[in-house]
């Protein structure tokens, strides 16, 4: 028993094909446009296919918010989608992670289909979703306890997650005693502890300063390398895609549609300040302009905004 | 330190009104008691165990029927929180029920029950089940979406869902709801006792009543109010602030 307990830890980390050099070695030129990935898997991690999702809105009147959407998500790949508000980015999510359900089309994960959440595909809120009755590490160990895993492996797993997060000392804090970034790694730590395949990010760094911002990129990338999990991200912030995805997905404004696909093969570690980043940003950023401006000019016609990500919903 | 002296200066003003009201025989003494003849009554109840087998009795009869109500009013708040057809049509019902005192069941409840501690206890639920239930779909209403997703995301779904997430994340919404069902059990009991004799608080007091004795029946308003007081302000005080210092959050109210 001691001595399971203790071989635990090792086991944890999936081990990976090293994508990510030696923090500080550059690889060669840039070269954008041309995908680094390795060859393709018979079946993809994640699978969207023809994805429609329509909803009415409180006039009544029938609202597409997802068009069409076909994805293929590899296994260890990390995905961005990248489209301005209102294009379905996070209800998409919500749909991967079966919270919510298409109006038509598939969500098919290692091939089968999705019908409802799993531990197997963790989301990670915006606003971080944590538990704040119960301590960090009872955060953190929530998802296994559901799982059913015995309580001795689970305190040792939380104790390994929590370390990689870099909060090991706060393990018996209350979440309302930790400071935003913070409470983002506690989410990441809780949804990394269940050893889910796939994590889906759904903005979340959005409301965080900068300077943690930019840590967390670090940190996330470096947790991504070296437990290989596959990652689908949302977010509006290009260069926060191009900055942390193998691949970026643009969504058009309502109905969202998958508009382009761009490979990002830059060298990691990246850094938001990379002039590469910021150029392959530009690329996007310019077919993404059309769609904000949609998105802008629907909003001052509306007057306000039409609430449509059925997210919100439970 | 300036609170207590207050709280000094409060009492022992009205203490002194008492002694003097007492003391000019507006009324005879066997209508207005006096101070001491209260704290006499007080003495010899608890002396001859009258009071402690009153407070025992009592004290058991709310907390079962206390607890059925907030078991049930759980249950019931949570259906009708979660489902449309149950709000439209048991809401409405839940509110308008709300304004009839739980003694109007008194009659019924001997009919079901028989003149027994049933009766009693269905009354007592009766009186706190509503406000449980509607704290809790209220509070079900207000707790943020995200905790539930959360849950169900990490796979969390019926009874662990609930038991897991739904009831800790709407506790501190529900809290003064609980409080609130407390104290109407607290009453409802009384009222019951007082019309059905057999032991408990209520039945020590028309004891007094019948034999004229107004130091006792006062002795135990006493005892009836200090009893609601400390629970509310000992069990239900210290929930509220473990629930702040867990969340964080500034004093309710």
């Amino acid at each position: 028993m001691s001595a399971n307990a203790r071989a635990v830890p090792g086991r944890y980390p999936v081990p990976s094909s090293p994508r990510m050099p030696a923090r500080g070695t550059k690889l060669g030129p840039v070269s954008l446009g041309e995908s680094s990935a390795p060859a393709m898997a018979p079946v993809s991690k994640v699978g969207l296919s023809e994805i429609c999702l329509s909803y009415k809105t409180q006039s009544g009147e029938r609202l597409l918010a997802l068009d069409h959407i076909n994805l293929q998500v590899r296994a260890g790949e990390f995905l961005c989608i990248v489209g301005p508000s209102g294009c379905g980015k996070s209800t998409l999510l919500h749909l991967i992670a079966g919270l919510h359900s298409q109006t038509s089309g598939q969500v098919l994960v290692d091939g089968h289909p999705v019908s409802g959440p799993g531990t197997d595909r963790i989301l990670i809120f915006q606003e971080h979703g944590l538990f704040p009755w119960l301590t960090v590490a009872e955060n953190v160990e929530f998802g296994m306890k559901m799982k059913g895993i015995p309580k001795a492996e689970r305190q040792e797993r939380t104790r390994y997650y929590l370390k990689l997060v870099h909060l090991a000392k706060f393990e018996k804090s209350y979440i309302h005693q930790l400071s935003g970034g913070m409470r983002q790694r506690v989410a990441i730590a809780r949804a990394l502890a269940t050893e889910p395949d796939v994590l889906l990010m759904d903005e979340p760094f959005a409301a965080l300063d900068a300077q943690t911002r930019d840590l967390l990129h670090d940190e996330l990338e470096r947790i991504w390398s070296e437990t290989g999990r596959t990652i689908i991200f949302v977010t509006h912030n290009v260069r926060e895609a191009v900055r942390l995805g193998d691949r970026v997905v643009l969504l058009t404004f309502r109905p969202g549609r998958v508009k382009n696909e761009f490979p990002v093969s830059l060298p990691r570690p990246r850094s938001l300040e990379d002039p590469e980043v910021a150029m392959a940003a530009r690329e996007v950023l310019d077919e993404l302009r059309d769609e904000i401006n949609r998105s802008l000019e629907a909003e001052y016609q509306e007057g306000t905004k039409p609430h449509i990500e059925p997210g919100v919903e439970v | 330190m300036k609170r207590a002296a207050r709280y000094i200066i409060f009492y022992s003003a009205l203490l002194a009104l008492w002694v003097i009201l007492a003391k000019l025989k507006i009324w005879p003494p066997y209508l207005f008691p006096t101070p001491w003849g209260v704290a006499e009554a007080l003495y010899v109840g608890f002396q001859d165990h009258t009071y402690l087998i009153a407070i025992a009795v009592s004290m058991q009869r709310v907390l079962i029927g206390y607890a059925i109500s907030v078991v049930l009013g759980m249950i019931l708040g949570l259906g009708v929180a979660s489902n449309k057809f149950l709000e439209e049509t048991m809401g409405g019902l839940l509110v308008s029920l709300q304004s009839l005192p739980s003694i109007c069941w008194w009659p019924l409840a001997l009919l079901w029950f028989g003149l027994n501690q049933n009766a009693i206890l269905f009354v007592v639920v009766m009186g706190s089940l509503l406000s449980v239930t509607l704290a809790m779909e209220d509070g079900r209403k207000q707790m943020p979406k995200i905790f539930g997703q959360a849950g169900r995301n990490f796979g969390a779904k019926g009874f662990k869902l609930f038991w897991y997430v739904l009831l800790p994340a709407s506790l501190p919404f529900i809290v003064s709801g609980l409080k609130q069902g407390w104290a109407f059990a607290w009453r409802s009991l009384i009222t019951a006792e007082m019309l059905y004799l057999s032991l408990g608080l209520g039945q020590v007091l028309m004891m007094g009543r019948d034999l004229n004795d107004m130091s006792a029946v006062i002795a135990v308003m006493l005892l009836i109010i200090a009893l609601g007081y400390i629970i509310d302000g000992v069990v239900f005080k210290s929930m509220e602030r473990h629930l702040q210092n867990k969340w964080g959050l500034a004093p309710a109210n």
